[in-house]
């Protein structure tokens, strides 16, 4: 299956690729322990080519580029660049080689101006002083010749999610890298921020730069790259040409078996509204309104799905519903009764179940066993808990069920919650959330970060959810699962609901113009 | 003796100054990233080692000397329990605040014979400036002012610059906010927390040494009085920037003056209360303090370099 990774294609249109590579990874393999996270990895990169990693969450991807920058050292392997074999200790050494890094999480200290952020770690040409001025000119130089817009003097903390890539992407430029490695750069942008952000990697490629693509979007994998590696559980599956492969081939490549496409769900009458939300304000952490008079209904056996770029309210909307945010004004109302002000308690015994975005932070104790996590809202409940004393072997009974009822992989109801993976972690607290049977559920980013066995079984279980007459609101960055899961879709822009359309109407770019703020009479055409 | 005067003038800078050294020396550890409460212990080693150093050499300036190398020796531990050993930061300033109210007590006996009080030594002398001091109205402030007292407000554009117009401050900053953003660019997390650490040490401890060497010339057992902790509420009302730090050290130190005078002038107050009063106008100062997302992102958080 693996096609021929060297440059035998003629008929591709960027092909720049001979001589020798700018980049060539070899045999690498690092383990971590229990995991061995790169076996034996091949990977090169030529001047003038994007080379995307392309490969689930866990498959290796991050950590073979981290090992390329310096953050980790590889038990084994090689890594030679133009000039011959490298050793790269630190994230300076492969700065000084010319590989910049745009991390998946933004590498920014939000309290700094955007030159400050890029300033940092250089050295001044105004020594003892610093040349912010300086480098504020460059900056505006080079946004000017890559399409990046950005304002030397903003504080980082005031930009939107796009724009802080750009800053990333500045950092990368400014220290003059000629290898750019991107850890799934798309992964918080509109689709139209996507474009834009494509443009100018094409251009930096035509400016004889190399570019690693990090992503498991294979759409866009298809779209930007001129060659596409996959790795699967740390090995390389393949490298492939987009014009010699297929959407089907890649997922199978990258899975490991054939994935099903768009299910349609069978329909469901939807029934009273259960949760009614009205003119609801919210203020968000810098006091700032972050919700601002928000409407929405969702009804029993429905699926609504909030899309949106993040920073947009939808945090402070999930917190305010689940009661552990103030409402400033508005109503919330489940199955008809006032909640909005009261606590997440009250909120819970009106019918609502919350699984919240932050799940290892606010899902979850990571010190506490699977047990005690799954008992995190139940031990008060007469059935666990009785004179003060919980009943262990009750407990241990209805654990041990939930495990099995939602496919949790751990090794026993002891285990500690920080040691399970990302999917099992999202399924302990789906099965939590369940079993309390909710009127309402409330799920912010079902599936950000979980592998695509457990995201495709998250999403029937909420399917099968919506079956039973439960009202759903499902909130995420991810366009393509609010498309593939919702039954309506509303988009969150500026802490209001700019645009709610049935699914049908729906298209990607549609969503994506309203996600940028353009209202659905001129989005939907 | 009124309450308000010149006098009143030269005490609250006297009694500020001190609030004022220690509260840098928190400024700069604490936007590295490290948390100080060793503030009140490194300020009391230095007055100790202060005095002592002037009583077995009479030069009060080797004192400073000596008690500001104590001060970075502090620092170097706080630093190694809370950098490179990644122990609870608090617990380890705790330890030093402890360990010098009990070692500095315990050490008055052995070198002077008695305990509680040492015997009284040189003090840094007032600079005087021809010209400054014949003032009319502010000389006789001029006259009283030493070489630290310059050293002290001479420090608060020092640490502006350095701290937000040098590329040193913007990793200093930087390494206390997103250590993990600061050292993806190549900077030295541990290194620069070092060097806070190890400066805010010198800083704390200089604020000790004028306390003994500068206002009274002598080493009293427990001298500072949570002067430590007092220049920490300085610090936290300051927001952690320069400038409002020098405002609310003065405002402590002044408080503090003027419940002196007040006391002397014999102002028709509880005494009990008019001893309390710096207190309460830290405590007030911090309960009425407005905004809390000021603290540097990630302080108190050990850099892992994985």
């Amino acid at each position: 299956m693996p096609a021929p990774a060297s440059s035998d294609g003629t008929d591709a249109p960027r092909e720049r690729a001979v001589g020798v590579p700018m980049l060539e990874m070899r045999g690498i393999t690092k383990r971590f322990p229990g995991v061995v996270a790169n076996d034996r990895v091949d990977f090169d990169v030529h001047a003038g080519e994007v080379h995307s990693l392309l490969g689930e969450n866990g498959a290796g991807k991050t950590t073979l580029m981290r090992i390329l920058y310096g953050l980790y050292q590889p038990d084994e392997g090689e890594i030679r660049l133009e000039d011959g074999p490298v050793r790269i200790p630190s994230p300076s050494v492969a700065i000084h080689h010319g590989i910049g890094m745009i991390h998946q999480h933004f590498m920014l200290v939000p309290t700094l101006t955007v030159a400050e952020n890029v300033a940092l770690g250089l050295p001044s040409s105004r020594r003892p002083l610093t040349d912010l001025d300086r480098v504020g000119a460059r900056i505006r130089e080079l946004a000017e010749t890559y399409g990046l817009r950005l304002e030397p003097e903003a504080y980082v903390w005031q930009l939107a999610v796009g724009e802080r890539q750009r800053v990333e992407i500045m950092k990368a430029l400014y220290r003059n890298a000629s290898l750019l490695v991107l850890d799934e750069p798309t992964a918080v942008l509109t689709p139209q921020e996507v474009e834009d952000l494509f443009s100018t990697f094409r251009q930096l490629v035509e400016a004889g730069r190399g570019l690693v693509f990090i992503s498991h979007k294979i759409h866009e994998v298809l779209s930007l790259s001129d060659r596409i590696t996959v790795l699967r559980n740390g090995r390389t599956v393949g490298t492939v040409k987009p014009n010699a492969t297929t959407r089907g081939e890649l997922a199978r490549m990258m899975v490991g078996r054939d994935v099903e496409g768009g299910k349609e769900h069978p329909p469901v009458e939807a029934g009273d509204p259960r949760l009614s939300i009205t003119g609801l304000t919210v203020a968000g952490d810098r006091g700032n309104e972050a919700v601002r008079g928000l409407d929405i209904e969702v009804r029993g056996g429905e699926i609504v799905g909030i899309a949106g770029v993040s920073g947009n309210g939808q945090r402070e909307l999930a917190e305010a519903i689940a009661g552990l945010r103030p409402v400033a004004a508005g109503s919330i109302r489940l199955d008809g009764a006032e909640v909005a002000g009261r606590s997440p308690a009250q909120v819970r015994d009106k019918g609502l179940a919350f699984v919240p975005e932050e799940r290892m932070r606010d899902g979850l104790i990571g010190d506490f066993t699977v047990a005690e996590n799954l008992m995190l809202t139940d031990h008060r409940d007469p059935r666990f808990a009785s004179r003060g004393f919980l009943r262990f072997r009750a407990i241990r009974r209805h654990c041990a069920d939930l495990v099995s009822r939602f496919d949790v992989r751990t090794p026993s109801l002891e285990t500690h919650g920080r040691n399970l993976s990302g999917g099992n972690i999202q399924k302990l607290i789906l099965a939590r959330e369940l079993s309390g049977k909710p009127r309402v559920l409330l799920v912010a980013q079902p599936t950000r970060g979980v592998d695509v066995g457990a995201t495709e079984y998250i999403h029937d279980r909420l399917i099968e959810q919506r079956g039973r007459g439960t009202a759903i609101l499902i909130i995420s960055e991810d366009l393509d699962e609010v498309m593939a899961l919702s039954d309506r879709i509303a988009v969150m822009y500026e802490g209001t609901v700019i645009g709610l359309v049935d699914r049908p109407r729906a298209t990607r770019d549609g969503l994506g113009l309203m996600m940028a703020g353009v209202p659905p009479d001129r989005a939907l055409g | 003796m009124r309450v308000f005067s010149i006098g009143l003038v030269i005490s609250g800078i006297h009694l500020s100054m001190p609030l004022l050294f220690a509260a840098y020396g928190g400024l700069v550890s604490e936007r590295s990233g490290v948390i100080n409460i060793a503030l009140e212990g490194m300020m009391l080693f230095g007055a100790f080692l202060g005095v002592a150093v002037t009583f077995w050499t009479g030069s009060p300036w080797l004192g400073l000397a000596a008690g500001v190398g104590l001060g970075i020796l502090l620092g170097a531990l706080h630093g190694l329990l809370s950098i490179t050993v990644r122990a609870d930061q608090i617990v380890s300033a705790t330890a030093i605040n402890l360990l010098a109210l009990g070692v500095t007590a315990a050490l008055i006996p052995t070198i002077w014979g008695q305990p509680g009080v040492s015997p009284t030594v040189a003090r840094i002398p007032p600079v005087v400036l021809p010209g400054l001091s014949d003032l009319p109205l502010v000389g006789e402030i001029f006259a009283e002012l030493s070489i630290l007292d310059y050293v002290g407000f001479l420090m608060v554009p020092v640490a502006f610059y350095v701290l937000y117009r040098t590329p040193l401050g913007l990793r200093l900053r930087a390494c206390g906010e997103v250590p993990e953003a600061a050292a993806s660019t190549g900077v030295d997390v541990i290194r620069t927390r070092y060097l806070a650490v190890l400066t805010s040490g010198a800083l704390a401890a200089l604020g000790g040494v004028y306390l003994s060497l500068v206002q009274v010339g002598l080493f009293q057992r427990g001298m500072t009085q949570g002067r430590g902790f007092i220049a920490l509420a300085a610090m936290i009302f300051g927001k952690w920037r320069p400038l409002p730090i020098l405002a609310a050290s003065l405002l402590l130190g002044f408080a503090d003056a003027f419940q002196f005078r007040a006391q002397a002038v014999g102002l028709p107050l509880p005494h009990d209360l008019l001893l309390a009063l710096p207190y309460l106008v830290a405590l007030v100062a911090l309960a009425t303090f407005i905004g809390r997302a000021t603290a540097p992102g990630a302080i108190g958080k050990p850099y892992v370099k994985d």
